[in-house]
Formats: C-alpha cells, structure tokens, sequence
C-alpha cells in the first residue's frame, strides 16, 4: 500500500506551502478508505469461496460419516434343518428354498418376548434388513455342515433401526411424524442394554453392489464400472488426441484448414456436456446399434468429450520444446518422423500426461451425458465385459440423491467421498508429475 | 468373442511381420547394411503394418456395420403380425430386440416372436463374426507374405511407413472434426424430424410445456418451449449474480495484493471447486443450500418452493467461481506493467489503478469469460436436475420452481425411448437450441480472447 506522502511545493512567490491542507488531508482520507475497503471485499470473496468449499466438503464428511457405521444384532442363530430344507435334502436348490426368515424371527424372539400377536411380529421383523435373511441363505448355500448347528451372526438391522440408533429419526416427537412406533424403540432398547444390537465400524459400503435397500447398497460395482469406463476413454481418447496434436503441432502448414481445426477443437472442448450424450444416444446406440447401458458406449461417448481437452494439453506440451531440439535432431539427418518420435514427443511426454489425468478426472466426475445412453439402469452385477450393462460412481450418486429414505442421504455422502478422494488422488498425481518432470528451457 | 481371439492374432502377427521383414531386410542386404535404403528396423514396421492395418480396417468397418446390417437382415425375417401389430412404432421393435438380445427386460415379458428374432440376430452374429475372423487372419496373412516378398535393397521402406504414419495422424487430427459434424447431424436430423410434427414457431414461442399431454397427432399447445428458455435464463442470470462479482473480485485480489503466501493457499483451493464434480455440486444444492433457503425464506414470510430456482442459481454460481476467477485471472496478468506503473506514477491507489485503468484494459477479456461462463451455465444439466425440478413455469420468481432446457433433456431420455413420440423427439429440439447458443457464445469468446491475446504480446 502507498504511504502518505509529505509533499511541500514552491508557491510562485517563493513561500512554501504545504499539500497537507485540511481538503487534501480529508480526501486522502477517504480515498484510503476506499483502498482498505476495496482490498477488504477482495478477502471477503476469497473467504466466501473457502467458506463454501469447506461447506460442502463439511456437508459431505458429516453426513457420509455415518455410511461406515452400521446396526447388526449379534443374536444366535439355529440353522434348524427343519426350516432349512424339510425334505432332508442337500441339494443348493432345495437350500435355496428354505424359510430363513424364521430363523431370524426365531432368533429375535429368544430376546424379545413381548412381540405378541402376528402384527406385533411383524413390526420386530421391520427392524432387521431384508438382507439378514439372504445372508443366511449364502452362509448355508456355502457351508451346509452348519446346517443343525448353532452359531453366533450379525444381522444386518434395517435403515430404520440404523438411522434411529445414530440418532438420525428424532425420539420426542409423536408417533404419527415419525416411522418408527413406540413398542419398536422399546425394543432397540432394551436389544442394545444387552449388548445384542452393536454398532460397528465396516466398510460393507465398498465391498456391496447396488441394492434397493440403503443399509445393503455399496458402490463396488460402480465404482468397477467406472474403472472399466474410464479405460476404454483412456485408450480411445490419448492415442488420438496425442497422434491429431502431433499432426497439428509438428505437421500441418498453418492454413485457413488447420485454423478452422483449431477453432473447431476449442469449440468442441466448451460443449456442453449433455449434447454429447444425445450424440451417443442418436449416433452409437440408435444408428450404430451399440449396446445399451454398456460400459463401452460410455466409455467412447466420454472419449469424444475428453479428446478436445487432450489436444489441447497435447499441444501446448509440443509447443513447449524449444525448436533447437528439432533442428539439432534434423541436422544430423533424422527424419520429420524420427524428430518427433524419438526427441519431442518424449519430451513432452510429462506435459502430455498432466493434461491426460486432468481431462480423466473430468470425464471421471461427469454424469449428464451418461443417463442419456442409459447409464442409469438399475444393475446390481459387477460388469464383467464390455459390452454389460454398467453404472458409474456419479450416475450412482445421482440416483441414490433421489431417493427419500435417511439411510440414502448417508449413502450418497459415501460415495462422494470415495469420488472425491479418487479425484483428488489423480490431481495429486498430475500436481506431482508437474512438479518432478517440469522443465524450463 | 471371436473378435477379441482376432485381435490377438493380429498383434501377433504383427509382431511376427515385425521380424520377419528386419530379418529379411539383414538378409538382402548381403551383411552390408549400408546397401539397404532404409535401416532393417522399417523394414520390420512396413511388413507388421500390412500384417496388421488392413485387418485393423476391417474390423473398425465391422464394429460400425454390425449392428446396422445384422438388424436389417433380422427385421426381414419378422413375420408379417408382429409388424402390423407395432404399427406406427415400427422403431421400438428393432429396439425391443436389441434389448432381448442384451437380455434387458424392460418389465413386461417380450413377445414371443421378439425372442424368436433375438435368437436369429445372435445366430447371424455368430456366422458373420467367424467369416470375419476367417477374413481377417486370412487377409493379415496375405499382406505379410506380400510385404515381405516386396522387400529388397533399394526399397524405400522409411518413405512408406512415414507416409502411413502420417495418413494415421491426419485420421486422427480429423476425429475432432468428425465429432462435431457428427453432433450437427444427429442433432438436425433428430430435429427435423420433430418440427415435421411441431411447428418451429409453436416451439420457439409456445408458451406451455406439457410433453406428457402431447400424443402422436394432438401436439398443438404441448411443446412451448419459452419456459425452459426464461427457466434456463433465469437460473443463469443468479448464478451470474453470484459468480462475476466474486469471481473477478477473487481474481483481483490474487493478481494484485495476495502475497505468494495467500495465493499457496488460496489458488488450490480454487483449483479444488473447480474440479469438483457438478453431481456433488447437485446434492449440496438439494441437500443444503435449497433448505437453508426455503427456511430463510420462511422466516421473512416468503413462500419458497422446495426446488427454486435460487437454491439451484446460487450453487451453479459457486460452482462458476473458480472458471471466472482463473479465466480474468489470465486476463488481468496480461495487462502490462507499464500501465499500472503510469497509473502508480501518477498518485493513484491501488484500487484507482485497478478500477480505472487495469479493468477497462482487461475489459473484454473479461467479457469474453463471462460469456464462456454463461454458456457453461446454459449447459449446466446436474445441479439443475438435482435442485431445481420439472415443473415448466413461466416465471421471473426466483423462488419459485422452474426447469431447464437441459434437465427436460436428462429427464426424457434414459436411453430406451420409442423414437417416433414427439416427447422424445423434443429433445433434439431443445439440444439443437442448446448447441446453437452455446456454439455462439463460445465462438465469439474465444474470438474475442484470442484478438486480444495479440494486441498485448
């Protein structure tokens, strides 16, 4: 900032007089102020901007938290051969007949005692996951030696117990506001005074596919789909875009065609997102007849929206070796070819592959133009090929945000997280081959 | 899959052309390589590159034919009931058994003459892919035996692979360009079709937006699509309100007065809201910011709905921020020094110099970024989809619910439409506005930033 100067002038009759009137004096004043102020806006909207960040990431961490945490009742189970296949039989079909959820009911019941009638039933089965009952089935589908046996199981408990017990469905408020009745907290109640209902620490959230129960959807089949998506992007997108920047950068004359490329490719690159989704929609799935949901469509609809930004990196990579390379390289007989290949493009390699992992975590992220090809079916297996219908991490939040129960809120700030952390970790990678590889000329 | 086996045969015998031919290269050149023309090694590349890109050129002419020819030759085949029976949606059949064939079930059981059909398309699939197999080994084996008889002393064998190579980069230049025309195509022809059913006029300037109404011959009144576009305008404008002022106060304040210290910490952080994914962005409006809102609304006495536009506005405008700042960013260094330093050196403050003279100077750059920044606005789809809703209103309330020309595009489509109901083709309408506009934004930001790129260098 400017100190205030102690300006004196010579009058033209020889007196000195000084600047620092009271009128000068109270402008300076002001405009100081003015200063302060303005300089003062400037760290307000730099903190507004952490603010929100901090925000949304605060938003994010505390409710995605609770996704670790889930409700199990460690109950004991008798895998009555009774229930589990009346007809004696060993056979997985005859297994995967049997009535697990009376196991469970039975088991809840030796501590329960009160539940009464049918409805009163029920309402205690409410409190355990849909998934209890399915993971008994596997455990017996896996090993039917227990079949007879007692054994100590967790039982995943239902969103409700889960939310309720991490404080997330308010207890003081009537029974019509809320889902959960009165007889079904007394009995979370006493189940957690005797240790049977645990709240632990899992990370179930990353190991499950998707489910329509919150307390049983994970996002590894997302997240595998996004991992295959992102490869067939990555091998369509940078053998292209580097092979197009290398002709444009090294090759091509500088006529009124490759300015018309240019234009064209920095047009491409501020598209928005969703056109090329209807592009992928009308041209590869309709005319082309690619399947549907697939992780290879989504993988070349993200290719064609990332080959822009990695020509664009590409080239100003290129351009960045210094000419006396190419003519050193030329003048000792190599061809156009050879310069490029053996000399520039390996020094522009790190350059290059910032700009990759850059426009990769961008496509990584993006999600509009995936629900237009499809991307959005409800699908629970790990896809295997790459013609399977898949999901990705974004499309996946989307669709769980829209969902209403608490549990999904959790669920959603989960895979956020993972998203977040998975893009931060390549931006960190970029930011380190920047700084290890950078070289000034 | 037959074709991954092919693949694999070809990247072996290109491997296997490879050496063939820089043996064969060692071997005429009677152990003076230097009566060779070009050294062993392209030789190697000349013999693998007609081992392997023919057979290369023709799977890509596969992978595009395949599904066209194998569902026209299955479409001749349905019986004569099935096309009377679908009628006017002659189109959903062909997609009804793309979906049998992928084993896609859309809720109802398929027809038994669809599954019938899907049978026949994977049979054909089976045939032609073997035929294409036996083609392409056949056809990479062919041109290694040609290649490598060809090679002798005086080929010039680094002339053609140079050649080849470099018709390899133009391909790829011209991919870039491909994209567009192939977007303009799909989005006219789409388009077309939809105003051969809609009036331009009627959806330029209707003024209701009803798809769901609209059946395939009463489309009068259903697609007016002026409340997307005030709708669009409307969300754009707030995040405008938020994002220009802080954004370019945030980018003078780093160019002007931060201290390398506060621009460490303070530039990554902008780096970090900019690359935030705009589906979180989304779920912070719906969860946070649109509550927040409608609870301050509440306690001033204002009715808000749940999704308004001002929960979506100001979301989309914190994700604007970072673009603006880092755009006027570049825009702000590019004004020389001599100009501040004139501006210093006669008395002004900081502020005066930036206000009087850094910003009219950088002023249509800064245009420039804010029109780059409306038309990312304008393209918006998540945070829009997640927080503000479908609800069509014509309204300048900005607490009000309205939709956008993108999330009425997210919401129609899932992939799986018939493709002949005006409600799907609509979007092609709207997507063509869209890419017209955006186009046009685009096109003179980036004219205007690159002029004045020049003027200072």
């Amino acid at each position: 900032m400017t100190e205030p100067i102690e300006a004196t002038l010579i009058n033209r009759s020889g007196q000195r007089s000084s600047l620092q009137s009271l009128a000068i004096k109270a402008r300076l004043q002001r405009r100081y102020r003015a200063e302060r102020r303005f300089r003062w806006v400037g760290v307000a909207t730099i903190m507004f901007s952490g603010l929100m960040l901090s925000a949304l990431l605060g938003t994010i961490i505390v409710n995605g938290m609770g996704a670790f945490w889930q409700s199990r009742f460690n109950v004991e189970i008798m895998f009555d051969p009774e229930m589990i296949s009346p007809s004696g039989s060993r056979e997985p079909e005859a297994l995967a007949l049997g009535d697990y959820q009376a196991l469970v009911r039975r088991a809840l019941l030796m501590h329960i005692t009160n539940a009464g009638d049918r409805s009163g039933k029920r309402a205690l089965m409410e409190l355990v996951s849909d998934g209890a009952a399915y993971a008994l089935r596997d455990m017996v589908m896996a090993d039917p030696g227990i079949i007879g046996s007692r054994r100590k199981v967790g039982l995943l408990a239902s969103d409700l117990v889960d939310q309720f017990v991490k404080g997330n469905i308010p207890r003081n408020v009537s029974t019509d506001r809320r889902k959960i009745s009165d007889h079904q907290i007394a009995w979370i109640d006493s189940l957690r005074n005797v240790g049977v209902l645990t709240t632990n620490f899992t990370l179930d959230i990353l190991t499950c596919s998707n489910s329509r129960q919150p307390e049983l959807a994970g996002v590894w089949g997302a997240l595998i789909g996004s991992i295959m998506t992102m490869l067939v992007t990555l091998a369509l997108a940078v053998p292209v875009g580097v092979s197009g920047a290398v002709y444009l950068e090294e090759f091509a004359a500088k006529t009124s065609w490759t300015d018309m490329l240019e234009v064209n490719i920095n047009n491409l690159a501020a598209v928005p997102s969703i056109v090329f989704g209807l592009l992928g929609l009308s041209m590869f799935l309709n005319v082309f007849g690619m399947p549907r949901s697939s992780v290879m469509i989504g993988g070349v609809v993200l290719a064609l929206m990332t080959l822009p930004t990695i020509i664009i990196a590409a080239r100003s990579a290129l351009k960045a070796v210094p000419p006396s390379i190419r003519e050193a390289a030329l003048g000792v007989g190599a061809s156009k070819l050879q310069v490029v290949m053996h000399h520039v493009l390996p020094l522009a390699a790190p350059g290059i592959l910032t700009g990759t992992i850059l426009g990769l975590a961008r496509a990584l992220g993006e999600t509009a133009p995936l629900l237009l090809i499809g991307m959005v079916a409800f699908v629970v297996d790990v896809p295997a090929s790459l013609s399977d219908p898949s999901t990705v991490l974004p499309v996946q939040i989307y669709m769980w945000s829209g969902a209403s129960e608490r549990g999904w809120i959790e669920r959603t700030s989960a895979a956020i997280m993972l998203l977040l952390l998975v893009l931060i970790v390549m931006n960190a990678v970029a930011v380190f081959l920047r700084k290890k590889f950078e070289r000034r000329w | 899959m037959p074709t991954t086996a092919l693949f694999s045969v070809i990247a072996m015998l290109t491997v296997v052309g490879f050496v063939l031919g820089r043996s064969r290269a060692m071997a005429v050149s009677q152990g003076r390589l230097s009566r060779l023309h070009s050294i062993p090694s392209y030789h190697g590349y000349y013999v693998a590159l007609w081992a392997g890109l023919p057979t290369f050129l023709l799977l890509m002419a596969w992978a595009v034919a395949e599904g066209p020819l194998l569902l026209a030759l299955v479409h001749a085949q349905l019986p004569e009931r099935l096309l009377v029976e679908y009628g006017q949606r002659s189109a959903l059949i062909l997609t009804d058994i793309m979906n049998a064939v992928h084993g896609i079930t859309s809720g109802h059981e398929p027809d038994q003459a669809i599954i019938e059909a899907a049978k026949l398309y994977n049979r054909f699939r089976e045939l032609a892919e073997n035929c294409v197999v036996a083609l392409g080994s056949a056809l990479a084996l062919a041109g290694l035996v040609y290649a490598r008889q060809q090679i002798s002393q005086g080929m010039h064998a680094r002339n053609r692979v140079e050649a080849a190579v470099l018709v390899l980069l133009v391909l790829c230049s011209l991919v870039a360009i491909m994209t567009t025309i192939g977007i303009i195509l799909s989005l006219l022809f789409e388009a077309i079709r939809f105003f051969a059913r809609v009036a331009l006029t009627d959806f330029l300037f209707g003024l209701h937006w009803n798809p769901q109404a609209a059946f395939s011959d009463d489309t009068a009144g259903s697609f007016g699509a002026v409340p997307l576009f005030t709708g669009t305008l409307l969300i754009t404008a707030i995040a405008m309100v938020v994002a220009v002022p802080i954004g370019l106060m945030a980018a003078v304040y780093m160019s002007e007065y931060a201290t390398p210290r506060v621009r460490a910490v303070a530039k990554p952080m902008l780096e970090i809201l900019a690359g935030i994914p705009t589906v979180v962005y989304g779920f912070f409006a719906a969860l946070t910011m649109a509550p927040l809102i409608r609870d301050a609304g509440l306690s001033l006495g204002l009715v808000v709905s749940s999704q308004s536009a001002l929960a979506a506005g100001v979301v989309m405008g914190i994700m604007i921020i970072p673009f603006i700042s880092s755009l006027s960013d570049d825009v702000i260094n590019a004004v020389p020094q001599s100009l501040r330093d004139g501006s210093y050196g006669l008395g002004a403050t900081k502020s005066e110099t930036i206000c009087h003279v850094i910003l009219p100077a950088a002023l249509p750059g800064i245009v420039a970024a804010v029109m780059l920044a409306v038309s990312r606005a304008i393209g918006e789809t998540m945070i829009v989809a997640m927080a503000a809703g479908l609800g069509a209103n014509l309204t300048a309330n900005p607490l009000a619910a309205v939709t956008t020309v993108t999330v009425q595009i997210a919401a129609t489509i899932r992939g799986d439409q018939e493709f002949d109901s005006p409600k799907t083709l609509s979007v092609f309408g709207l997507g063509l506005v869209l890419f017209i506009v955006t186009l046009v934004l685009n096109y003179i930001a980036l004219r205007v930033v690159q002029k004045y790129r020049e003027k200072y260098d």
